[in-house]
């Protein structure tokens, strides 16, 4: 009799971890937290004006949008606040706010909700709103909107101009005027408002690892394919830094290319995937007409997750290869 | 299909329930090309339901005698005919029209709208049938065209050009403003992405949607059925040869 009251019954699954999609959302704002600090250094409060105007626009997005579908509500789940935090990290400081909300709104109710909202979209929210941008606004997107104000009166080197990436080219090497290495690490260039400071991004990638959020092998072999080619290509240890640390690589890695929902589920997946992304990036910064392509990269190889999932898909414990049978078959 | 029409209602099925380019999807390469100003997109749509008007009455009213085998290839020379005379009509008389619809205009001539409904339509219905029916899907058409057309030039310009061959007005003009787009004169700006490609495919799904709204709300509501006519296994189910219903 006192048996019964230990077991419960019911369907599989029947190993449940604790683990909630609100608490893996707020993880990874904590993690976003240090380049937000960093970016209002660099940039002053605007920057910080804008994470803001994401944010709110980027929720109350969700919220209309579920409830003109008549869906249940889901902005309990923080995964708006994440999309919105994200957008403000990949737009410059300059950006005008009703852009921003366009920018929020495209996100939200475009890319998300309108294919059926968390889990279902089929590329990056916010990735996604970035380059829409890029095509609505071309003259807010590039080259001097990208300026930062040097507020604590630090030298800030190269932030009057264009993007650390305008500043390298296979062909001339790094420029006259363009930000040193150290600039470069600690954040205080010119850039989109999050993707500055390597370092903040790394101290936040550092604490997703640990708290196992997300799985170190997407933002290593990304960030370390991108080294090697750049050091094929430019022959230059300093060039090849100046890639990684420069430009939006350290934000798209640990942050936008390891979204559960556009990135593979396998190990084997998630290396060819970061691969696809790294082979691309580097193509459009070395031959493309663009400074940067990390947005890019990540939309198409998020695209392309469907198919690397269906070509690394593991075989079921106890089954034989499909391969060897047809073989045998072929012999007789 | 199978139930008579009247001729009203030939007419007027080309708006919205039966709408070439919201609800057929035809014909969605001209419109997502020349939905970039009013004044093409209704231009490219009057030259098409002219076409239509005339190439319907024309395959209609040789039904009977076109061979069934090459019916396709006779479609297409009667098309070509009256696309050949419409581009020459623009060209003569509307030149900035002809500039603007560049290869799109003698494209109709593949417009899947117009050889849609030759083989759907006018191959099975009388002359004034389907007169009526290339009248009502060419303003369907052009309605649609339009539409999408406001949206896109309004958005991602700023302006709208109220213009028929090349007599009218702009937006901008209407306002005095000179310059200056309506979006910049009211603090934004124009939203370039609505005049290139990904804003056409965007304001596409957009309108079709609001067509498919309105398309099942007008149309009857859905019969319910009931019983054995709704059970999937009906056709090989025996409870009703013996006379029975079942518990569901």
């Amino acid at each position: 009799m006192e048996l019964n009251n230990k077991l419960t019954v019911s369907a599989s699954p029947h190993v449940k971890s604790a683990e909630t999609t609100t608490g893996i959302m707020l993880d990874v704002i904590i993690a976003l937290l240090p380049a937000g600090v960093a970016s209002v250094f660099v940039f002053g409060i605007r920057a910080l004006l804008i994470i803001a105007v994401s944010v709110i626009s980027c929720v109350l997005a969700e919220f209309l949008s579920r409830k003109a579908m008549k869906r249940d509500q889901t902005i309990g789940d923080l995964s708006a606040v994440v999309t919105g935090i994200l957008l403000a990290y990949n737009l410059p400081s300059t950006i005008p706010i009703w852009q921003v909300v366009f920018g929020a709104i495209v996100a939200i109710v475009v890319v998300k909700q309108m294919f059926g909202g968390i889990g279902q979209n089929f590329v990056n929210p916010a990735l996604l709103a970035r380059i829409v941008l890029i095509s609505a606004f071309p003259a807010r997107m590039s080259a001097g909107a990208f300026v930062g104000t040097n507020v604590v009166g630090w030298d800030v080197d190269g932030v009057t101009g264009a993007t650390p990436m305008g500043l390298i080219s296979l062909a001339d090497g790094i420029k006259d005027g363009a930000p040193s290495l150290m600039h470069l690490f600690i954040g205080t260039t010119a850039g989109c408002i999050g993707e500055v400071s390597a370092l903040a991004l790394l101290l936040g990638g550092i604490y997703l690892i640990i708290r196992k959020v997300i799985s170190p092998i997407i933002p290593c072999v990304y960030i370390g394919t991108v080294a090697l080619i750049m050091l094929i290509a430019f022959g230059d240890v300093n060039a090849m830094l100046y890639e990684v640390l420069g430009g939006g690589l350290m934000i798209g890695a640990i942050f936008m290319a390891t979204d559960y929902t556009t990135s593979p589920i396998t190990d084997k997946g998630k290396v060819i995937y970061a691969l696809g992304c790294a082979l691309i990036t580097c193509l459009i910064r070395l031959f493309g007409s663009l400074p940067e392509g990390v947005s890019f990269s990540i939309i198409i190889m998020n695209i392309l997750v469907p198919h690397i999932e269906n070509w690394t898909k593991p075989t079921i414990f106890g089954t034989v290869k499909e391969k060897k049978e047809k073989k045998e078959a072929a012999a007789e | 299909m199978a139930e008579k029409k009247t001729l009203g209602q030939e007419f007027s099925k080309g708006l919205i329930k039966e709408n070439p380019v919201l609800r057929l999807v035809l014909g969605t390469c001209p419109t997502l090309a020349v939905s970039t100003s009013i004044e093409n997109a209704i231009g490219m749509g009057v030259a098409a339901t002219m076409v239509l008007i005339c190439s319907n009455i024309v395959i209609s009213a040789l039904r009977k005698v076109i061979p069934n085998k090459v019916r396709i290839p006779c479609y297409i020379v009667v098309i070509a005919a009256f696309v050949t005379m419409v581009q020459l009509l623009v060209k003569a008389f509307a030149p900035s029209l002809d500039e603007g619809l560049g290869i799109y205009l003698p494209l109709i001539v593949v417009n899947c709208i117009i050889l849609g409904r030759a083989e759907g339509f006018a191959n099975k219905n009388g002359v004034l049938a389907s007169a009526i029916d290339g009248i009502g899907m060419g303003v369907g058409f052009t309605i649609a065209l339009t539409l999408m057309a406001a949206i896109r030039e309004f958005f991602g310009s700023g302006n709208l050009t109220l213009k028929v061959i090349g007599y009218g007005t702009t937006l901008k003009d209407i306002f005095h403003l000179g310059e200056t787009d309506i979006l910049t004169a009211i603090g934004l700006e124009p939203i370039l992405i609505f005049i290139l490609a990904p804003g056409g495919f965007f304001t596409f799904g957009l309108l079709m949607a609001c067509a498919n709204k309105l398309a099942e709300s007008k149309g009857k509501p859905k019969a319910e059925l009931k019983g054995c006519e709704a059970c999937p296994m009906a056709a090989t189910c025996g409870m009703k040869a013996e006379g029975k219903e079942c518990a569901e």
